[in-house]
């Protein structure tokens, strides 16, 4: 199981993150726990500027923009 | 990614098919295409397709933007209405500015998506950590134009800007800068009024938001910051790991920067060329003088006034502008609306909000205000 966060204020780039995430889990087979992670305080506390943030099990692998969806299985798969 | 990224899973996926003893190599292979096809781009076909897709889009753009005095005198033809009358001047005004200002935002937003693709918020932060104070205000105020970053996440960059040790007043010289010069309202304010009233526009928008920030500083007015900023102890900076970039990478930023703005701000293209061309077609001149003119006194002030509660994006804003300078207002007046209207607006006003007090906001608006007032008066008297 890995925990997928995202940091986002909940714009739509944020909602499409997640739904990219759950995609690329669904189609790669792995088990994933996704959290979106939206007040301001907790998103600076993360120490990401800017959003979308993606962590995956508690490790922050890009910040801005939709993340690219082949390093995206990447990610997942490491 | 687009078709890059169909090639590795389709392989992916008939690997899960194979026996399992041969998974392990196929996995490996996987990985090793997965790499080329992200790291190297050797696929040189689709690169010169996107080149080509490119310049063919910039050559018919251009053939289009010179038949727009044509195409608008006959789409005004068209309808039951006298071309010079108030209607025909206003209708013929609507059909010449809304293809071109959908033409020029279309290229504008593009150019400005690929050039920012070489600029985060995160390089920003670290270039600007490491200045002294003074050096970081004009350098500040640039990469307010250069970095791409969404009003929603103003909150967290803040935060993150403040912490990493950047001066309250630095960070608000980028705060100012990015919405007042950016690349939007400058290229269309370039495009539909002239070079000069754009260059001026560039140099004074520039000037309040290093001087703005430098003011603010000054005040130290860290004290007013919400209690849990000054409070909280953000995590370091993140070190990403480098995102590598093909060209035809940044063209897809620019392509996609394209889709997402245009489709959010045609609407305020159109509703800001309708109020164009009702000033255009149906205001008199005189009347004109009289309110927006350089000899009332309060014209300015006015201005900002009706200017700052206003919230409309820059592309909105300009064709308002192009219907103003060309029925006489003055251009200290105009200026001044304008500005007020892209650089403070009550939106961005309500996100500080979680971690300003509202007397910081007073002061913020109050600073930048009597910046924007300044240039008003100052064009008003000299010219």
């Amino acid at each position: 199981m890995k925990n997928v966060k995202i940091y986002g204020p909940g714009c739509t780039r944020c909602d499409k993150t997640e739904v990219l995430v759950k995609e690329a889990a669904a189609r790669l087979g792995i088990d994933v726990d996704v959290e979106k992670i939206s007040d301001a305080r907790s998103i600076a506390m993360a120490g990401v500027i800017s959003t979308p943030g993606l962590a995956i099990d508690g490790k922050l692998v890009h910040a801005g923009g939709l993340p690219d969806a082949a390093r995206l299985d990447d990610w997942l798969s490491a | 990614m687009g078709n890059h990224c169909l090639v590795p899973s389709a392989v992916f996926a008939w690997s899960r098919m194979q026996p399992i003893e041969c998974c392990r190599v196929v996995l490996l292979e996987v990985t090793m295409t997965t790499e080329t096809h992200v790291h190297d781009h050797h696929d040189s076909t689709t690169d010169w397709q996107w080149y080509l897709a490119v310049l063919a889009a910039a050559l018919v753009g251009w053939l289009v933007y010179g038949q727009l005095i044509p195409f608008s005198e006959w789409a005004t033809s068209l309808l039951p209405i006298s071309r010079h009358s108030h209607t025909g001047e206003a209708v013929a005004f609507f059909f010449y500015d809304v293809p071109k200002v959908l033409l020029l935002l279309t290229a504008i937003v593009f150019v400005t998506g690929v050039l920012r693709s070489w600029f985060s918020p995160e390089k920003t932060r670290a270039i600007l950590a490491g200045k002294r104070e003074i050096i970081g205000y004009p350098i500040a105020a640039l990469l307010g134009v250069l970095t791409p970053f969404c009003s929603c996440s103003s909150v967290p960059l803040f935060i993150g800007f403040v912490s990493a040790g950047i001066p309250l007043g630095v960070t608000f010289s980028f705060l100012i800068a990015g919405p007042m010069v950016g690349p939007v309202g400058l290229g269309l304010l370039y495009g539909l009024v002239g070079w000069q009233v754009a260059t001026i526009y560039l140099v004074f928008g520039f000037s309040i938001a290093m001087v703005a920030g430098w003011v603010m500083g000054r005040m130290k007015l860290e004290r007013y910051l919400q209690d849990w900023v000054r409070e909280m102890n953000a995590s370091p900076p993140v070190e990403l790991p480098q995102e590598q970039m093909t060209l035809v990478d940044r063209l897809k930023t620019g392509v996609e920067q394209v889709r997402e703005i245009v489709s959010k701000v045609w609407i305020w293209v159109v509703i800001g060329i309708s109020i164009g061309a009702l000033i255009h077609g149906y205001v008199p001149e005189s009347m004109m003088l009289q309110i927006m003119g350089g000899e009332a006194w309060w014209s300015v002030p006015a201005a900002v006034v009706v200017g700052v509660p206003m919230y409309t994006n820059a592309a909105g804003v300009i064709p308002i502008v192009e219907a103003l300078l060309g029925k006489g207002a003055a251009l200290g007046t105009t200026l001044a609306f304008m500005m007020s209207v892209i650089a403070l607006s009550l939106p961005e006003m309500i996100i500080l909000k979680q971690v300003l007090t509202l007397r910081l906001i007073g002061i913020f608006i109050a600073v930048v205000a009597s910046g924007i007032l300044a240039t008003g008066y100052l064009f008003n008297t000299i010219l």
